[in-house]
């Protein structure tokens, strides 16, 4: 069982996940799941439908409705099972939601003035003043290439699905993670979209930064180029693997992999 | 989600602090002699006595008052101290009390001039007694009046007694009947014709003395085409048995005239067990006299134990236009009553509804509307929506709207909705960093956005610092 960390030597992993098994209202979804993510590295975790991915994606950041039930899950050596949601995302873990939520009557300034700020407090710092909070906004935005209105509108209300998603990347700038989940971020976007979610997504991409991206199709894995690659089924890792095993997966399914 | 509900149950109330200071009270009891004693106590003219008296009567036939979707707890009103007032120091007697002083600086109202809140004139009244009324001369200047009920009987008697009891009259309900017959003190507002008020005016309300009640009344005319902003805000001590509070708000809006009127309460409502806390049983009602007149209320209601409410408005006048705003929180044991009457009378009217319940805890909260229209109110419109937001498990909420419209010509739309705080906004919010309980004070934010934008800016902070407040302990 080599080949899901053969690419490191060291034990300095960013994310480490051994033999995790997690569940919902007691049914096992991930039943040993093993995972190593370096620092800089992305990594494709595909899989047919139910067989995880979203999961797993929900385990790492802490929903509490997911148990989890065995298994080791560790963040720059820490517990993260030990960790709340918010401390997983102040220790710089980002998830771009599969389907973002709404929340209205909050403006994508204030929601993300809240964020900015959490994550400073939890660093001891105090707020950005509201010039440089304006500054960075209209920063990572133009990143995104967001149209500087977006701002005033309810986080989520309305949009349109790839605003939705184009609004998760925004967010992730913002808040600038050591880790990002990228969640289905293909599902439901037309091509042009998709090109500018992974552009945004590209724009990120850093030694000091890396990303698991879940997705069922091998597209956005054109615009967005894995390190490795990961076949997620029936709530395991059966195959591990470069760029190639995408292509793979796109010339044959997922049927023949076990 | 519903244990952290539960660990988040209890409230900082900051405002329940009690000041030690002298006071003069009439004897514990309402019977003709309490009425006349307070009257004298005030200098009152025969008139006035006579109001009260009458008033007196009225309530003694009348009968409390209980198809709230409240649980009223019984009220010994003979156990209740009608009339409480700081002493004053005879040799000093323009002098206000520094301790009184001190306690307004702690709730924020500071009342000497070097400090008082810039563009913000303030009434300050403590238990039964107006303490002062800043910025007088600035607004007399423009013809505005602004000073105490009291100071309104002695100065400006024609006024008082044209207008008073002309919007609620003396037998309107039992508790506009009480506070008829026993009123101490208020604040009195009037703005002559064309005049547009140069800042906002406002009346801050203190019970601080035990046992007693605090039986407001508030007059504010309007004359044609003038426009104000108006404010109330309001506290109390803490302490483990009910405290009435029983107001009467009268307003007149002359033709053209626009008046905004904006209340902040936060009365103490109880500790997390239902014990103590205000209630607060008020009735307030505006009429828009004249053509074109406009009354706003705005409220965000976060205290009392018992709330019973609902700010009204008579549109008389053609073409005249009212809203109410309300905003309504309640958490732990809480129960509120409240929403408005909308009574379209002239051509052309027309009213705006927005109620937005946030129920917490064991509360229950209920929205009563009235949209009435008369035969005569032709092309009269109405749009009203009520929006509920529970938070855990073990709150109500309830809407009770009704609608009688007798002109075919009028248009009224009544919308509702009811929704709940969910685990997938909280975990988006936790996910960004957001903690549980600033993640909910961010949603309820929102939730009430429409609503507290309404408010003066400086109010519109204080009111949304307000609402978190008051969900903690409650909030999930």
């Amino acid at each position: 069982m080599d080949l899901m960390g053969d690419h490191k030597l060291d034990n300095n992993y960013l994310l480490e996940i051994n033999s995790l098994h997690a569940g919902i209202e007691g049914k096992e979804i991930l039943k040993g799941v093993d995972l190593r993510i370096g620092k800089g590295e992305v990594h494709a975790v595909m899989g047919p439908n139910g067989a995880g991915k979203s999961t797993l994606g929900a385990v790492i950041t802490g929903r509490r409705d997911y148990g989890v039930t065995g298994g080791e899950l560790r963040f720059c050596g820490k517990n993260l099972l030990a960790m709340a949601p918010e401390e997983r995302s102040w220790a710089g873990i980002f998830l771009s939601f599969q389907y973002p939520i709404e929340i209205p009557g909050v403006s994508i300034t204030n929601f993300m003035k809240a964020a900015v700020n959490a994550k400073r407090k939890a660093a001891g710092l105090p707020d950005l003043k509201p010039g440089e909070f304006l500054k960075l906004l209209k920063e990572k935005m133009a990143l995104v290439g967001m149209d500087s209105a977006f701002a005033k509108r309810e986080v989520n209300v309305g949009f349109s699905g790839g605003e939705k998603k184009r609004n998760e990347i925004f967010q992730m700038a913002m808040l600038e993670p050591v880790l990002g989940i990228l969640d289905e971020t293909d599902s439901g976007l037309d091509v042009d979209a998709l090109k500018t979610v992974a552009d945004g997504v590209n724009a990120l991409r850093s030694p000091e930064r890396s990303f698991i991206i879940i997705t069922h199709y091998q597209k956005l894995l054109e615009y967005i180029r894995p390190d490795f690659v990961h076949v997620l089924k029936e709530g395991r890792i059966v195959r591990n693997g470069g760029p190639e095993l995408a292509e793979a997966i796109w010339q044959d399914g997922f049927e023949g992999i076990n | 989600m519903d244990e952290f509900l539960q660990k988040m149950t209890e409230r900082d109330y900051k405002e329940g602090f009690v000041t030690e200071v002298e006071q003069e009270y009439v004897p514990k009891g309402l019977d003709e002699n309490i009425i006349r004693t307070i009257s004298a106590i005030k200098g009152e003219p025969g008139w006035l006595l006579d109001f009260r008296l009458d008033a007196f009567r009225k309530w003694l036939t009348m009968k409390e008052p209980h198809w709230g979707h409240l649980n009223l707890p019984p009220i010994d009103y003979q156990d209740i101290i009608y009339y409480a007032a700081p002493r004053k120091d005879s040799d000093r007697p323009k002098e206000i009390d520094p301790a009184l002083m001190e306690t307004f600086d702690k709730l924020g109202i500071p009342l000497n001039e070097r400090e008082m809140l810039a563009g913000v004139a303030v009434d300050a009244v403590f238990d039964s007694v107006s303490v002062t009324t800043t910025f007088r001369k600035t607004l007399a200047e423009k013809g505005i009046i602004f000073c105490s009920f009291s100071e309104a009987v002695r100065e400006h008697p024609d006024l008082v007694r044209r207008y008073l009891a002309s919007v609620v009259p003396v037998g309107d309900n039992f508790f506009a009947a009480l506070n008829s017959a026993v009123f101490s003190d208020g604040s009195f507002c009037y703005i002559p014709k064309g005049v547009k008020c140069p800042m906002e005016l406002s009346s801050y309300f203190r019970i601080n003395a035990a046992g007693t009640g605090q039986f407001e009344r508030t007059l504010i005319i309007a004359d044609e085409g003038s426009q104000l902003s108006y404010m109330e805000g309001c506290t109390a001590p803490m302490r483990d048995e009910n405290q009435l509070h029983a107001a009467v708000v009268e307003i007149i809006v002359e033709k053209d005239a626009d008046v905004r009127y904006s209340t902040v309460q936060n009365w103490y409502p109880g500790d997390a067990q239902g014990r103590g806390g205000i209630l607060n049983l008020v009735t307030k009602r505006g009429i828009c006299r004249g053509e074109g007149a406009h009354l706003s209320w705005t409220q965000v209601e976060t205290g009392s134990a018992i709330t019973w409410k609902y700010p009204s408005t008579i549109l008389k006048g053609d073409n005249s236009s009212s809203e109410f705003y309300s905003v309504a929180l309640t958490n732990n044991r809480q129960m509120a009553d409240t929403g408005t009457k909308m009574i379209h009378i002239g051509r052309n009217t027309r009213s705006r509804i927005v109620s937005k319940g946030i129920s917490a805890g064991h509360s229950e909260n209920s929205y009563r509307g009235l949209v009435m229209v008369n035969p005569g109110a032709v092309g009269a419109r109405n749009r009203s929506q009520c929006d509920s937001l529970l938070i855990g498990s073990d709150c109500g909420a309830h809407t009770f709207p009704v609608i009688r419209n007798s002109c075919p010509s009028s248009t009224v739309e009544h919308e509702a909705t009811t929704s709940k705080i969910s685990e997938d906004q909280l975990f988006y919010c936790r996910q960004r960093g957001i903690s549980e309980e600033d993640a909910v004070a961010l949603i309820v934010g929102g939730y009430a956005r429409e609503v507290l934008s309404r408010l003066p800016m400086e109010f519109a902070v204080e009111a949304r610092k307000l609402l978190s407040v008051s969900l903690e302990g409650a909030v999930g």
